[in-house]
């Protein structure tokens, strides 16, 4: 071990570290407005990535038909659900097509567009809009109706909607994995380390998207509506804010930052149907180290995480896993040493 | 007479149903679903081309899905010995699932015949024969090529599973005989989304070649992070990786590794002298004839190896027994350890009472990777 391996491992490790950031930071978005605990939150990174991946055969990724069916449920469910509070048919129809709109027309585009064979970036985007869709649709279909559940009985109904997509990547993706070519094909050689265009994106974007979140959040109404219902949902409700509206929204923003996740690990690593679990993880190890609550924290503990992971696999590879995830044994003793309990369930 | 009728419409049923005793059942359990199904989705489609009667006996293949899952491959087992009353047992093609299953026909006296390398303890494989290569003759053909290409020193770099540490186990004997020292051991998960700390270690390591373990496209990461280090040494790949997939992902960085493989898949490339040619030309045109061109894989290999098998044992059993009874399943058992010198498509079988592996040293043939395509070395 001398410098320039340690800095081409720090390199590495912080390169990982803010895909896993970007997770952390979408964990504790979804946990503190819905108290859902989102561990298929790694699916939508290997949905995003695979999906750019099969717009690269030119073929109609599996995605656009799930999403058809998934937006006919959810459609199905507001039409009923709207029937029965208001028998009011035309409410009903508006609310059931609400549902609808966004996902007919990004899959409309995605079936004109998927033999055309346009550049990268626009079928980067158009991937990135199909997984995006997702969220709200997710979120109706699997937790709208449990809202006021417990976190435990959400956190139960979030496996099963892991296991749910994982299959349903299989069945899409088949077994085999998928690379995706990079954005930014140049390297540069700064000492001892090659600096890949891949990792320079990959930073930028971690930087503009937290950047982006702190305006929303700060200076934006609707930003300011989710921190109230995360601080306090039924003080936010009383204040004319949605719940449902709120996690819709939320999930929307997971989904988006889990499909931007996926295309910024696609072009590093060899992609999967079952590979986003163990990324999400990672994640979620960040955002549990901040506590479930801290973005700051999440950030810097996923960092951490990448950099563990890199150091950890080169002085002892077959023990990796092992020590990344024995990270969050000290955490969780200090935590529950520390904390007062409250009783609240967030 | 409706009474008569019923009368008739039993007796045939019992006549045909004794009729049906005597033909000759094989259980086979595959992985249909899950994560193994791109191994037992081929096997099943040679499966399908199987002949209708061996030896003057018909013969009834039983298909089902195990689901990549050593749960449901028992169950599958136990429903063969018990309900089916099969003669034999073919699967199945994921290592775990065919451990499982042994257990099973061990204890119920039915010879399984494996599409999975598994490794039992010495004892435990009585009625167990394997129809994929070991490691170790697969690493035979490995080690015989880098002792020519002047290697001195080798780093691995393996997936951490039971495949990895399989091939780790198995090749280290072969490679201090040959006077090649490791001097590096680095391991992955197929998971991982970076190898590069693997990769500087073995660099920093220089030795004169790695041995990549790892399969389909999962091996292309690996080895691009090799080629990416600056790692000007050779690369070698094990027999899972010896698909188009390793070219699909790795593209250029790919070029010039050389991967070991069985003789089926490449079977126009391979030198007239290679004693399996004529059976292996003989798979690749029927299957892919069958299925699509460009579409041979080395599992469907052992599933057309599975029949040769029963072409020859069957005969040799129906000498001892009659099909359906304990006296035709140990003949048949007896039979494959006593079958001799037999030429597969992928290399030449010769099980014996104490190696039930049975591949013999000429079954591995190196490719090189040029222009995206393999090349016999």
């Amino acid at each position: 071990m001398d410098f320039s391996i340690a800095s081409i491992l720090l390199l590495d490790g912080l390169t990982n570290g803010a895909v896993y950031a970007l997770l952390g930071l979408a964990t504790v978005l979804v946990f503190t407005v819905t108290r859902v605990i989102f561990i298929p939150q790694g699916e939508f990174v290997a949905y995003g990535a695979l999906t750019l991946a099969i717009f690269q055969t030119g073929k109609v990724p599996g995605t656009v038909w799930l999403l058809l069916i998934l937006a006919g449920v959810a459609a199905l469910m507001e039409l009923s659900g709207r029937w029965q509070h208001h028998r009011n048919a035309l409410v009903a129809a508006k609310a059931a097509g609400r549902m609808l709109i966004a996902p007919l027309v990004v899959s409309a585009i995605a079936i004109w567009a998927a033999p055309q064979q346009f550049p990268l970036a626009v079928q980067a985007a158009l991937s990135v809009a199909i997984v995006t869709v997702y969220g709200p649709l997710v979120y109706r279909v699997a937790y709208q109706s449990l809202e006021s559940a417990t976190p435990l009985v959400l956190l139960i109904v979030s496996v099963g909607v892991h296991f749910a997509m994982t299959g349903l990547g299989l069945l899409f993706f088949g077994a085999e994995g998928f690379r995706n070519p990079a954005f930014w094909d140049a390297r540069f050689q700064i000492g001892p380390v090659m600096l890949s265009g891949q990792a320079i994106i990959t930073a930028l974007a971690t930087i503009a998207l937290i950047v982006l979140l702190w305006l929303y959040f700060e200076r934006s109404l609707r930003g300011k509506a989710l921190r109230a219902t995360a601080v306090n949902r039924t003080g936010a409700r009383l204040m004319g804010i949605s719940s449902q509206a709120s996690g819709q929204l939320t999930f929307t923003m997971a989904a988006f930052i889990g499909a931007l996740s996926g295309l910024l690990i696609g072009p590093t690593t060899t992609v999967f149907y079952d590979s986003g679990f163990l990324i999400g993880l990672k994640g979620f190890v960040a955002a549990v180290a901040a506590g479930l609550a801290s973005y700051p924290g999440a950030l810097v503990a996923a960092l951490f995480v990448g950099v563990i992971e890199a150091f950890g696999s080169f002085w002892a590879s077959a023990f990796k896993e092992v020590i990344v995830f024995t990270l969050i044994l000290p955490v969780l003793l200090f935590r529950s040493l520390s904390s007062k309990h409250s009783d609240e369930d967030h | 007479m409706k009474a008569v009728k019923t009368l008739v419409a039993l007796a045939i049923t019992a006549l045909s149903s004794t009729a049906a005793l005597a033909d000759i059942n094989i259980g086979v359990s595959l992985a249909l679903t899950g994560p193994g199904s791109g191994l037992g989705i081929p096997m099943q489609n040679q499966f399908k081309l199987f002949p209708q009667t061996i030896g003057g006996e018909k013969v009834n293949l039983i298909i089902l899905d195990d689901a990549t899952d050593p749960g449901k491959g028992a169950a599958n087992a136990r429903r063969f010995v018990t309900e089916d009353k099969v003669d034999m047992i073919i699967g199945s093609c994921i290592t775990a699932v065919a451990a499982a299953m042994s257990d099973i026909a061990t204890e119920a006296g039915t010879v399984q015949l494996t599409g999975s390398p598994v490794g039992l303890p010495p004892g435990k494989d009585k009625w167990v024969f394997r129809l994929p290569q070991s490691n170790t003759v697969m690493g035979h053909a490995m080690v015989e090529h880098m002792k020519k290409q002047g290697i001195k020193t080798i780093g691995f770099l393996g997936y951490t599973d039971a495949y990895g540490e399989q091939w780790l186990k198995e090749s280290a004997p072969l490679l201090e005989k040959a006077g090649i020292k490791v001097v590096a051991t680095e391991r992955f998960a197929r998971t991982d989304t970076s190898v590069t700390p693997q990769a500087l270690k073995i660099t920093s390591a220089n030795p004169d070649a790695v041995l990549i373990v790892a399969s389909g496209s999962g091996a292309a990461m690996p080895h691009m992070a090799m080629v990416e280090r600056g790692f000007k040494g050779k690369i070698y790949q094990t027999h899972a990786a010896a698909t188009q997939d390793l070219m699909r992902v790795g593209g250029k960085a790919v070029e010039g590794a050389f991967v070991v493989s069985g003789p089926a898949v490449i079977a126009e490339q391979l030198p007239d002298s290679h004693p399996s040619k004529a059976v292996a030309i003989d798979f690749v045109q029927k299957y892919e004839k069958a299925v699509g061109a460009g579409l041979r894989n080395q599992f469907a290999g052992h599933a057309y190896d599975a029949q040769i098998t029963l072409e020859k044992v069957i005969p040799m059993a129906l000498k001892k027994g009659k099909p359906g009874t304990p006296e035709f399943r140990a003949a048949l058992r007896d039979s494959m350890e006593t079958m001799g010198r037999t030429v597969f498509a992928h290399g030449v079988m010769n099980w014996t009472p104490s190696d039930h592996w049975g591949f013999t040293n000429e079954t591995g043939v190196m490719l090189k990777v040029v222009d995206g395509k393999f090349k016999v070395e």
